[in-house]
């Protein structure tokens, strides 16, 4: 459902075609990171630590390398030394351990073999010296005073030069005066928070093929951006850009945690060394030990409101649990405070290291953490004041011109128009179902815009090819498709979307920041609007008239004697490009951009859910999430990445947690014991698509991956809160943290 | 390592006595993947699914006889078995997911040793017995004195189990098996709980309380079956079943669970149990 409507009528955009990529992926054509194989493919295995921290006094592979089918066995001395001030120096040593280990799973080493399981028995032949060292495990352990270094190459950035240090930023923020208004304040209310570590969860795991040869590096994977797997796996192996090329292979879900590289630059070297195509895999349990979670978080949040809703101060104190390596998951929380309009604010933030695996990106990163708490705290103000929670929100909702916490004035946002849409929907006007209580929140996400390249090329029949660099994470082909079509005028079906390799297609910014359907689509729509104008001329050839007198009108070139004043017919596409050869040739245009205006989405959830007081269980009973889309292009596609978003953070609220020995292993290292949600845990997610289009944009796309897994944990913490009159306060809510809460009630 | 499908339990036998470190399985379900994570290497796999005994289910003069290999969906889907022992029923359909019911086996579910096996507590509380074939003939014992230990059981390296026995249930008598897993399915228990009741009107004349989950082996409750006897399930008794059921437990802190929460939670899952269980007395189940 949508609930507002683009003044603009459109002939494509907004309709739901059958994505082109869609039968191959019905009937399992379609080829994901692990369905390549070459001849004379090698397989990989990893040997991986044992300690959280740890110093690495040697490492034998001689026995490893005399063992049968063995082609090729490396370790971190087969990388070049990269200066620790490099910007890929951390994904170097994070790809293969240096002197010390950082994390329990971090590689140490890697073996290429003729079989895997060849592979795997070299791996475990490999015989690896450590030396332990002082372990950091939580956010507390890492900023406590004389706390041991998670990692000595880690100096605190944005600082003066000083000693290495837990924390990788510090940020402070404020505007206006916090304590006065905090001490002016009808009503206080202050409360602390924690989030463990969860994982993206995509099913795909990591996976690749190398082929190395004549100094350069084939490499098939899947990724969320073949040219940062290409300018990665290049800098570990420290060559130019252009001796790597990466072909993409179909994705299976990355949500931010396939923006690095963990295995490609290992299977280059082992291929280099051996002089054969490696495959390397992960397991599930090496993604879940070796590849980045979501970072932990400890936060402090208190919110001064006067008797009428007037939300008047924040004082905040966030910090992020990033692993062992430097990350700005700290920083980019506090951009993430930003759906209201906080007159005073103070937003103090950390990002703390840890010996725990390297932090990835996951959904709208760190802004989940930060909505926790924040929407926590306002459902407790809302209660105070005996306000209705959306009425409270309405009145003190950022729109244009108001401030983020970073000080940026927001553009155009549709968090009122939300609010309005999730007040007037069904699921709030109706009661709660009997014995069920309702929670709702608000979600921010900025998104981001980035460069994009797009080529378009008319084929003699009147149909087109449109390549982009953007992996299909979310129905991208189908996005770009619909964009080109209503651009030329042409059918959706007579366009075939391409995801194009490296030395295809020009630069493209990996998928991150929900920037796909608004940069690529916007390069998509450029490069159709250049082939446009070449119609046009073309068409004044044919028709033998000046350029300027020809309009572009549904899909076919308009002129006083081709179908305007004059009559005539018009001249289609299709009979433009059938007289491509005679006109001038071939019909193509690329547009590279580095898009500005990406628009932020504001999304607002809304939960009905049953706690049983006897066991702490949380069942869902119906779900709404309604979400900015700006214009949805695909609005199944949109409302797949809403219905998505919603589900991991129901995960993440409820079950999803890394449960680690005192010794820093991670216990539960299967999807048997993580626990993302099974289906039958979850009601349908209802939605409602608002469309405030973004005017940065030719069709008013803003991003829509992200925003929809920030409001749900607050969401639900709010309903168990109504329902029980227990506030949470720990992620995930876990049956046993909420029925211990019940039990002090 | 080698895979073998004997038809007949002698072949089986012979081939368990002359192949040390060698395994039976039925469904694999629990083998396949303690084989993949490395815990297992067996030298010889032994396929009992081909063995006609073992896979299949028969009900004749007042008492079931189920093959241990027989596929717990057989058992589920079965409307004879399922309203006479609804206990053992619902069991046997927590197992994994439908896939791995199509797989999964009361043989392999008990053998396996888990203390979380979900078809085991609703068969040690229905008296259910297990046959039991090795080198040196057949035996019979209750399924209660199979498990011994987390992983342990009482069958020595030749042995392996050919079928079950369930008496059919006296009149008037209803059981039930509810666990507590923090997702609706595909998962493993956290706590389980069965009771099998035996009501002469509204007062309950026998009961059986079993938990999985919450100690080495699925244990009985002795304390709350006897709170049960006697009364009608008035607020006073489902608490103190709760109360013993709660002192029966001796678990421990994982992944899955903390001591904490199995503790308190096998009380509330007995006492809800019991309540199914009497309802499905009275209403001849």
């Amino acid at each position: 459902m949508t609930a507002t409507e683009n003044s603009t009528n459109y002939k494509w955009v907004g309709t739901r075609p059958i994505r082109h990529d869609g039968f191959d992926k019905v009937v399992g054509k379609a080829r994901f990171g692990a369905d390549l194989d070459l001849p004379g493919q090698l397989h990989g295995a990893f040997v991986r630590s044992p300690h959280a921290h740890a110093r690495i006094v040697s490492i034998d592979t001689s026995a490893a390398e005399a063992m049968p089918g063995v082609k090729a066995v490396v370790t971190g001395a087969d990388f070049p030394a990269l200066d620790p001030t490099h910007p890929n120096f951390d994904t170097a040593v994070n790809c293969m351990a240096r002197g010390e280990v950082y994390y329990h799973g971090h590689a140490v080493a890697a073996v290429a073999a003729t079989t895997n399981a060849e592979a795997k028995a070299a791996a475990a032949a490999v015989k690896v010296e450590y030396e332990a060292l002082p372990a950091v495990l939580s956010i507390a352990d890492s900023m406590a005073e004389g706390a041991p270094l998670a990692n000595p190459n880690n100096y605190t950035k944005f600082a003066p030069p000083g000693d290495p240090s837990n924390l990788a930023t510090i940020t402070n923020l404020a505007r206006g005066d916090v304590d006065q208004a905090m001490a002016d304040a009808d009503v206080v209310v202050e409360m602390s928070f924690d989030c463990a570590h969860v994982h993206q969860g995509y099913i795909e795991p990591h996976a690749c093929v190398v082929d190395y040869g004549d100094g350069k590096a084939n490499v098939w994977c899947s990724s969320q951006g073949h040219f940062r797997v290409r300018s990665m796996t290049a800098d570990v192996l420290g060559v130019d850009n252009s001796k790597v090329k990466v072909v993409p292979a179909e994705i299976g879900g990355g949500f931010g945690g396939k923006t690095t590289v963990y295995l490609e630059p290992i299977a280059a070297k082992l291929s280099e060394k051996s002089g054969k195509p490696v495959k390397l895999l992960m397991t599930r349990e090496e993604v879940l030990r070796g590849s980045g979670p979501a970072p932990s978080a400890e936060l402090r949040i208190k919110i001064g409101a006067t008797n009428d809703g007037e939300l008047t101060a924040i004082d905040g104190w966030m910090a992020y649990g990033v692993g062992a390596f430097s990350d700005m998951a700290g920083l980019i929380g506090a951009m993430s405070v930003a759906s209201y309009k906080f007159p005073n604010l103070r937003m103090e933030t950390y990002t703390a290291l840890t010996n725990t695996p390297k932090s990835a990106a996951y959904r709208a990163p760190s802004a989940p953490h930060a909505a926790w708490a924040i929407e926590s705290v306002v459902d407790e103000i809302a209660t105070e004041l005996g306000m209705d929670p959306i009425d409270l929100r309405l009145k003190n909702a950022a729109v244009e011109g108001d401030l983020t916490a970073m000080g940026m004035p927001h553009p155009r946002v549709g968090l009122v128009e939300c609010l309005e849409a999730l007040k007037a929907s069904d699921h709030y006007q109706s009661e709660p179902a009997e014995g069920t209580s309702r929670g709702m929140a608000v979600g921010f996400w900025f998104n981001i815009g980035e460069e994009s390249s797009a080529t378009v090329n008319l084929n003699e029949d009147g149909t087109a090819n449109v390549i982009t660099g953007s992996p299909d994470i979310g129905g991208s082909r189908a996005s770009m498709a619909l964009m080109a079509a209503e651009t030329l005028g042409i059918d959706v079906y007579s366009i075939t979307p391409i995801v194009a390799d490296t030395e295809s297609v020009g630069f493209t910014d990996v998928t991150e920041g929900s920037r796909a359907t608004f940069a690529t689509g916007k390069a998509v729509v450029e490069a159709c609007e250049d082939l446009i104008e070449q119609l046009k001329a073309r068409a004044a050839t044919i028709m033998g008239v000046d350029v300027g007198e020809v309009a572009w009108v549904d899909g076919a070139a308009v002129s006083p004697g081709h179908g305007g004043g004059e009559g005539g017919d018009p001249l289609t596409l299709a009979q433009i490009t059938a007289q491509a050869k005679r006109t001038g040739g071939p019909l193509a245009a690329t547009a590279s951009l580095n898009a500005a205006g990406a628009g932020p989405s504001f999304a607002v959830h809304c939960a009905d859910l049953k706690v049983d007081e006897e066991t702490g269980e949380v069942e869902i009973v119906r779900y709404t999430a309604v979400q900015d889309a700006g214009t949805a292009i695909h609005p199944s596609y949109v409302e797949g990445q809403m219905q998505g978003g919603s589900v991991q953070g129901i995960g993440w609220a409820l079950n999803e947690e890394y449960i680690y020995s005192a010794d820093g292993a991670m216990e539960n290292a299967s999807f048997l014991d993580y626990r993302i949600p099974v289906a039958s845990d979850l009601p349908l997610i209802e939605t409602i698509i608002v469309e405030v289009p973004n005017p940065a944009h030719p069709y008013g796309v803003r991003g829509v991956g992200e925003t929809g897994i920030v409001p749900p944990m607050a969401t639900i913490g709010n309903a168990v809160k109504a329902a029980t009159g227990v506030r949470m306060t720990s992620l995930p809510m876990s049956p046993p943290k909420v029925l211990k809460k019940l039990n002090e009630r | 390592m080698q895979y073998v499908a004997p038809t007949t339990v002698g072949e089986a036998c012979s081939l368990l006595a002359d192949n040390p470190g060698s395994r039976v399985f039925a469904g694999a379900t629990d083998l396949v993947p303690q084989m993949r994570t490395g815990r297992l290497e067996p030298s010889v796999m032994v396929d009992l699914k081909r063995i006609e005994r073992l896979m299949s289910v028969s009900h004749a003069d007042g008492r079931w006889t189920v093959g241990a290999a027989t596929p717990a969906s057989d058992l589920t889907h079965n409307v004879e078995f399922t309203t006479m022992h609804p206990g053992i029923s619902e069991g046997a359909g927590l197992i994994g997911s439908d896939q791995i019911q199509n797989r999964s086996s009361l043989g392999g579910n008990l053998c396996n040793g888990s203390p979380a096996a979900d078809s085991v507590p609703a068969m040690i509380a229905s008296g259910a017995r297990a046959v039991i074939a090795g080198a040196g003939g057949e035996r019979t014992v209750l399924v209660a004195d199979v498990v011994t230990g987390p992983g342990q059981t009482s069958l020595s390296a030749d042995e392996f189990i050919v079928e079950f026995e369930i008496d059919d249930p006296p009149a008037n008598t209803g059981d039930a098996y509810l666990r507590m897993i923090p997702r609706t399915e595909m998962d493993i228990a956290v706590v389980g709980a069965a009771v099998r009741l035996t009501m002469d009107g509204d007062t309950v004349s026998a009961a059986s309380v079993v938990l999985g989950a919450v100690a080495p082996t699925a244990v009985r409750v002795p304390d709350a079956e006897a709170a049960l006897i006697g009364s009608s399930l008035d607020d006073d008794t489902l608490a103190a079943v709760a109360t013993a059921a709660s002192a029966a437990c001796n678990p421990i802190d994982d992944k899955r669970g903390t001591i904490e929460y199995r503790t308190q939670v096998a009380g509330v899952l007995a006492k809800r149990a019991a309540v199914i269980a009497a309802e499905r007395a009275k209403n001849g189940a």
